[in-house]
């Protein structure tokens, strides 16, 4: 079970919007990086995120680039996961293989600030301020179980490959 | 079955597949770039395998912050070199590097009815050859330089059909940018999109390259063309391997067919900051720049700049405009520098670039500053794309791009020729 606050932002919020292309040169240092995830939109973002807490969106989120380090700094600053309308296809492969969940539901019921619990196997999402409940779309399996297992690296050391249930 | 589903089929080892359904795909060429193969090669490395699947079928290409911006980017291509080399996969740089969207296709390392997997979001451009072509993150790229295979859920497509002979100054970034501006920077999320029609029909292949590179603007997974006489005539003498060209077959199922006669279509523009914020060039006049980039994966053909040459030679860059242009790669280069087209560009007072990405992404080779405004034949103007966040980047295809160049705001062709 994941707990966190919301931080609401629009729809299409782009891979360089959460990490701007001119700092891909501190690609290889993702701690530096993390430190500026969605600056441009929100300057104070990182200083209030406490970690586990939730990036809430709209529609078509993670726009853009393949860049992975949009998804891993935002895990590394501590996102507990994104919930949003729907999601780029880049974006949400790099974050279920780097172990950021990534839920879709309808994040108009969600208010900044709200307090949520997120249980992933159920895809249930509870908003605790308002006390309502959201079904999320459940995961693929083979996506759950890359998260389960933290990521898809790990995935493949353990299981080989790709062999679908 | 269409396209994507054909290739995907023959690269799964299934007879038929259909929308939804998850799959093993065996991978014909594995691309990644100096920003994304450091993350790639820390995975491989985590994996605990020694060898890539195939060296062969493994091509690293640093293109983004090179010729070495600055020391972390000297330290990330180093990172792709050193391990290049250690595997002995096929690699390019300096002097012999291009973008490489257009290096690909031009060293005949992309065929028809290929399954490339890169780790850059603009890998669809290969699409223009009647391959299934598509960007993943850097880890999937670990797992298939490791494995040769991706899991992949096959696409729904849509087919895009284009009536009509485009105007003179219209090109395939104004078929995409229309196109885009009409379903949405989401329009086509997750799907494969297939480009039919006389226009296309008549578009040379650097126009295709233009459009199936865009079509991640519009959220696809892929952007395919069928293999035609114009693409057998580019790949042929390019080809070391024996390749296969699919075609949708006449009964395949579409997720919707869209339909555009684009006989009276202006040069198009997409306004900050979406792709799909798109006016035609009339309704963007009047707006002044402060630098035009012409060049970038999208638009670095030597198609490209010729058309641009056709607007800037002889005639002078307004003098509070940057004009850089950038060929897509060495071989490109070469061949405009034989064109006189560089000569042209530099007597009109542009810079012409070693091939990079560059400026596109806010990297180096013309960055921007609060307050600037750029007119790019590049592929994304969000918010700081180019730079500072409070810059702006207009975009449009290389005849616009030229035109406004010279008048010093956006511009058609027209204007500058009359």
């Amino acid at each position: 079970m994941l707990k966190g606050k919301a931080f609401k932002f629009g729809d299409d919020i782009s891979t360089d919007d959460i990490v701007p292309g001119r700092l891909a040169p501190l690609r290889s240092n993702l701690p530096e990086l993390a430190k500026h995830v969605l600056e441009d939109l929100r300057p104070d973002f990182v200083s209030r995120l406490s970690p586990g807490d939730f990036l809430v969106a709209g529609k078509n989120f993670g726009l853009g680039s393949s860049r992975e380090h949009a998804p891993l700094s935002l895990k590394m600053a501590g996102v507990g996961a994104v919930l949003a309308k729907s999601a780029a296809r880049i974006f949400f492969r790099n974050a279920i293989n780097v172990g950021l969940p990534l839920l879709i539901c309808d994040t108009d019921a969600i208010d900044e600030g709200d307090e949520l619990e997120v249980d992933l196997a159920s895809g249930k999402v509870h908003n605790m301020t308002k006390g309502t409940q959201l079904a999320s779309g459940r995961m693929a399996e083979v996506m759950l179980r890359i998260l389960e297992e933290g990521g898809l690296v790990e995935y493949i050391k353990k299981y080989g490959d790709f062999e679908l249930p | 079955m269409t396209l994507a589903e054909k290739i995907l089929a023959a690269h799964s080892g299934k007879d038929k597949v259909s929308p939804g359904e998850l799959i093993n795909v065996r991978v014909d060429l594995v691309l990644s770039n100096d920003i994304t193969a450091p993350i790639s090669i820390r995975e491989f490395e985590r994996l605990g395998v020694d060898r890539v699947f195939d060296p062969h079928k493994i091509v690293l290409v640093p293109d983004h912050f090179t010729p070495n911006k600055d020391i972390p980017s000297a330290i990330q291509a180093k990172m792709t070199r050193e391990f290049a080399r250690a595997q002995g996969t096929l690699y390019y740089e300096v002097g012999r590097v291009g973008i490489g969207h257009v290096l690909l296709p031009e060293q005949g390392l992309v065929l028809p009815g290929d399954v490339v997997v890169g780790a850059d979001s603009h890998t669809v451009t290969y699409g223009a050859l009647g391959a299934f072509a598509t960007g993943m993150g850097s880890t999937d790229i670990a797992v298939a330089m490791a494995t040769g295979e991706v899991w992949m859920r096959v696409p729904p497509t849509i087919k895009f059909v284009y009536h009509g002979k485009p105007r003179e100054w219209v090109g395939g970034k104004d078929l995409i940018l229309h196109t885009i501006g009409d379903i949405g920077v989401d329009g086509a999320t997750y799907m494969a999109m297939e480009f039919h029609g006389e226009a296309i029909a008549g578009l040379p292949l650097s126009g295709r390259f233009t459009m199936a590179n865009m079509a991640v603007e519009a959220g696809a997974k892929a952007g395919l063309f069928r293999v035609d006489d114009k693409t057998l005539e580019y790949v042929t003498p390019r080809a070391g391997r024996p390749f296969t060209s699919y075609e949708s077959d006449p009964d395949a199922q579409y997720e919707r067919v869209v339909e555009y006669d684009i006989s009276n279509l202006e040069p198009q523009v997409a306004f900050p900051h979406l792709p799909s914020n798109v006016k035609p060039v009339s309704q963007a006049r009047d707006i002044k720049i402060d630098q035009a980039v012409i060049g970038s994966c999208t638009n670095g053909w030597l198609e490209d700049l010729q058309v641009a040459a056709q607007i800037l030679a002889g005639r002078q860059v307004h003098p509070e405009v940057r004009c850089i242009i950038i060929p897509g790669s060495q071989q490109v280069y070469l061949e405009a520098l034989k064109e006189g087209l560089v000569e042209s560009f530099i007597q009109a007072g542009a810079v012409v670039s070693a091939p990079t990405c560059g400026p596109c992404l806010g990297g180096h080779m013309g960055v921007l500053a609060p307050g600037e405004r750029a007119i790019a034949t590049t592929n994304r103007n969000f918010v700081g794309r180019m730079g500072h966040p409070q810059s702006e980047v207009y975009l449009a295809g290389p005849a616009v791009a030229a035109a406004s160049a010279v008048l010093g705001r956006i511009a058609s062709p027209e204007e500058v020729l009359s």
